[in-house]
């Protein structure tokens, strides 16, 4: 690694200053915030304060309610990042052979990841829509159930987990592509001189080499499942029906921002970050071991 | 020469300062924040339009903040950043926060204070009475409006019923609905909008029931929810078995079931009076509305209550700003204003004068479906049909609807699923009433 040095001893401290206030300002600040307003209960208007040590963690962690939420989280996350990920690297596959028109099929299968949540949230809508969608009319032809995610839990907590991957799928290819594309061709067309197939070819050579981008996605899709999944839920189901795709992230929203139980809100947004924090850990900790980086 | 040009500068300066200056110094800005969209938006930027231009020393800007929950957050942040708007819109469910928030400049006080005279007493009382405590109105009625039913009549005469008598029974909705459905003339019977406005908050009080202890909530804080009685469980239990034979068909929350109105999949709707401006605009078919169904003897027809958002006036401002602020508030109580704006947008006309202007005017034989919902609003309210007073309610009624949700759906039935809607209710209560002990 090479070292830099510079004659002036402040200025490395000043050049990385900007990263640091932002990270305090952006991050460290709200996130004590919120730890130190989990401790009180307060009314709406912020009048009456009152300080009330762990009773915000005590009533979540004994309200069944709460761990729906979470076990909707996990079958949330796990499968938006199934699908996403999965998806990703097949499209991403497709997208490396050699057909005509190649620049314009990528670009096309990146699109998605430009489209806001909240906008592929109401594509989904008219969609799957039990009323007014396109889907529920043509299943009607093929089946007589009925896939109304407005009373079926599973059918709505499915949609959601589509929408979201969804929007999430063109980032996963974008990375994957760039995997791809940087497997020396040597080394598989020696495979193939070997007598190797393309799956065989696939699994020894193309999986080990990609090993620490899938590793990458899958973080980075889990952490975005937990936090960033907003939008679509907001705009698709709102947490129902029956609490069936309450996430832990949109309850936060809805008791703090819509119910105004500023403590109790603050107080899930600590166990959310306390969650994410000891997934990724664990992550690091047994699954990187498989990772192979060079 | 010099001097001779600074002066003509100065005049100059001094001219310009007058031209552009003057106007912006004469017209105090009064801020107000409201969740009107769409053509209500319109209606509302109008409203205050006709004031800003009936007098020169005041300003009011309006400002839509999105939904009803957005615009109370966003209220709440700017107060507690000490730069709250001087009126800010909010929905009737957080009339208990707003009472208890010790933001708030009481409407009777201010009016009293700012010595503009109000005939309070010209005001109907279903709505004056959701907003008082101790016989003093606290904020000012803005968009009131109540459930109602809405009929397709075009699916009514090829079901051979009678499109000119809507059915104002549950039992009727029910025979109708099946003979709608065996007709082919729709899909399904009917649908609810608000389901826990409709078909518990309004039901309830609609049949004399309490919804809540503490006279709903109206007289102490340790308040617990009822809706798990016997009505409640015959009402909600009766719409699941429609649910499961097809004669209901539940939709969603808020007012995502219209759409299977307004596309003819159910012939009937309950939902908002609020909807049918909009409703003239994008019904294709013959249409009329009737008065909330009712269960019949035993039970006692009651009064509805009334939904929707009244004005708030915050603390915080400067003390010259609130002379304006009364007179606004002066301005849309005024007949003129409250006939147009009931007839612009549906919302209900709140004080007598303006409703007998109305029907001085034939307003209501002209347009009946204007008259449904005041229809239900005149009997005397009991302490029962008072209305809802209740802490954290926006969390109570998503707590309610989800149960409600899961009742339809068949996982649980209508007591179990009342029961959990009623520990979670009064569990949401109790931390109300906790956060605000005096």
């Amino acid at each position: 690694m090479k070292r830099a040095v510079f004659k002036n001893r402040g200025l490395p401290y000043l050049l990385v200053l900007p990263q640091i206030v932002v990270t305090l300002v952006f991050f460290f600040w709200p996130a004590f915030e919120s730890l130190r307003l989990s401790f009180f209960r307060t009314s709406p208007f912020g009048d009456k304060t009152s300080f009330v040590g762990l009773e915000n963690f005590v009533n979540l962690l004994s309200s069944a309610e709460y761990y729906q939420s979470i076990a909707n989280t996990f079958v949330f996350a796990f499968g938006v990042t199934a699908l996403a990920v999965g998806l990703g690297l097949f499209v991403a596959a497709l997208a490396t052979q050699k057909v005509r028109g190649l620049a314009a099929y990528r670009t096309a299968v990146l699109w998605p990841y430009g489209i806001a949540p909240p906008i592929a949230g109401i594509i989904f809508l008219f969609i799957f829509h039990p009323s007014y969608g396109v889907l529920p009319y043509w299943l009607g032809f093929v089946t007589s159930y009925e896939f109304n995610w407005l009373l079926k839990g599973w059918v709505a907590m499915a949609l959601v987990i589509i929408a979201t991957a969804w929007t999430h799928v063109g980032y996963n290819i974008a990375f994957f592509l760039a995997g791809l594309l940087a497997i020396p061709t040597s080394v598989l067309e020696a495979a193939s001189v070997d007598g190797a197939g393309a799956l065989r070819r696939f699994r020894s050579i193309v999986l080990p080499l990609l090993s620490p981008i899938t590793f990458y996605l899958v973080v980075v899709n889990l952490i975005f499942s937990f936090f960033g999944s907003f939008g679509v839920i907001h705009a698709v189901t709102q947490g129902g029906p029956g609490n069936a795709t309450e996430i832990m992230v949109f309850k936060v929203y809805k008791d703090g921002f819509i119910g105004l139980n500023l403590g109790s809100s603050a107080a899930q947004s600590v166990l959310l970050m306390f969650v994410v924090i000891v997934l990724t850990a664990l992550q690091f900790r047994f699954v990187e071991k498989k990772v192979i980086y060079s | 020469m010099e001097a001779f040009s600074r002066r003509w500068t100065a005049l100059a300066v001094a001219v310009a300062v007058l031209l552009i200056g003057t106007p912006a110094q004469a017209k105090t800005e009064i801020h107000f924040w409201h969740a009107m969209g769409g053509q209500l938006g319109a209606a509302t930027n109008e409203l205050v339009k006709q004031f800003n231009q009936s007098q020169s020393e005041y300003e009011v800007k309006a400002l839509n903040k999105g939904t009803y929950p957005e615009v109370l957050t966003g209220a709440i942040a700017a107060y507690r950043q000490k730069n709250p708007p001087h009126i800010v819109q909010v929905f009737d469910v957080g009339t208990q926060t707003m009472l208890l928030s010790g933001a708030i400049y009481p409407i009777f006080q201010l009016m009293k204070e700012q010595e503009i005279a109000v005939n309070w007493g010209d005001f109907i009382k279903p709505v004056t009475g959701y907003y008082s405590k101790d016989g003093n109105l606290y904020s000012m009625p803005f968009n009131s409006s109540s459930p109602i039913l809405y009929y397709n009549k075009t699916a009514f005469k090829k079901a051979g019923l009678n499109p000119d008598k809507p059915p104002a029974t549950w039992k009727e909705v029910g025979e109708a609905s099946k003979k709608i459905i065996a007709a082919g003339a729709a899909k399904c019977g009917f649908t609810t909008s608000w389901p826990s406005w409709t078909m518990l908050e309004n039901t309830f009080p609609w049949h004399d029931q309490p919804f809540a202890t503490n006279q709903n909530g109206y007289t102490g804080l340790d308040t617990k929810l009822l809706i798990n009685g016997e009505f409640g469980v015959k009402h909600i239990g009766q719409l699941a078995a429609w649910q499961k034979e097809g004669v209901y068909s539940y939709g969603g929350r808020m007012g995502a079931p219209d759409t299977k109105f307004i596309s003819g999949e159910c012939a009937m709707d309950i939902q908002s009076s609020a909807v049918i401006g909009g409703f003239k605009k994008s019904l294709k078919f013959e249409w009329g509305t009737g008065q909330l169904p009712h269960w019949g003897a035993p039970y006692k027809k009651q009064n509805a209550v009334v939904g929707g958002a009244t004005l708030w006036v915050l603390k915080g401002q400067k003390p010259a700003d609130y002379k304006g602020v009364a007179r606004f508030m002066k301005f849309i109580a005024e007949p003129h204003q409250q006939m147009w704006w009931h007839v612009t947008t549906g919302y209900l006309p709140i004080t007598h004068t303006a409703i007998k202007n109305l029907e001085t005017g034939y307003h209501f034989k002209k347009n009946p479906e204007q008259w449904t919902a005041l229809s239900q609003l005149s009997a005397k309210p009991t302490p029962n049909s008072l209305g809802h007073r209740l802490g954290n309610f926006v969390q109570i009624r998503e707590a309610i609807e989800s149960e409600m949700e899961n009742i339809f759906a068949g996982k649980k039935t209508a007591k179990e699923g009342l029961e959990a809607a009623v520990a979670k209710g009064n569990a949401i209560l109790g931390e109300f009433a906790a956060a605000n002990k005096p």
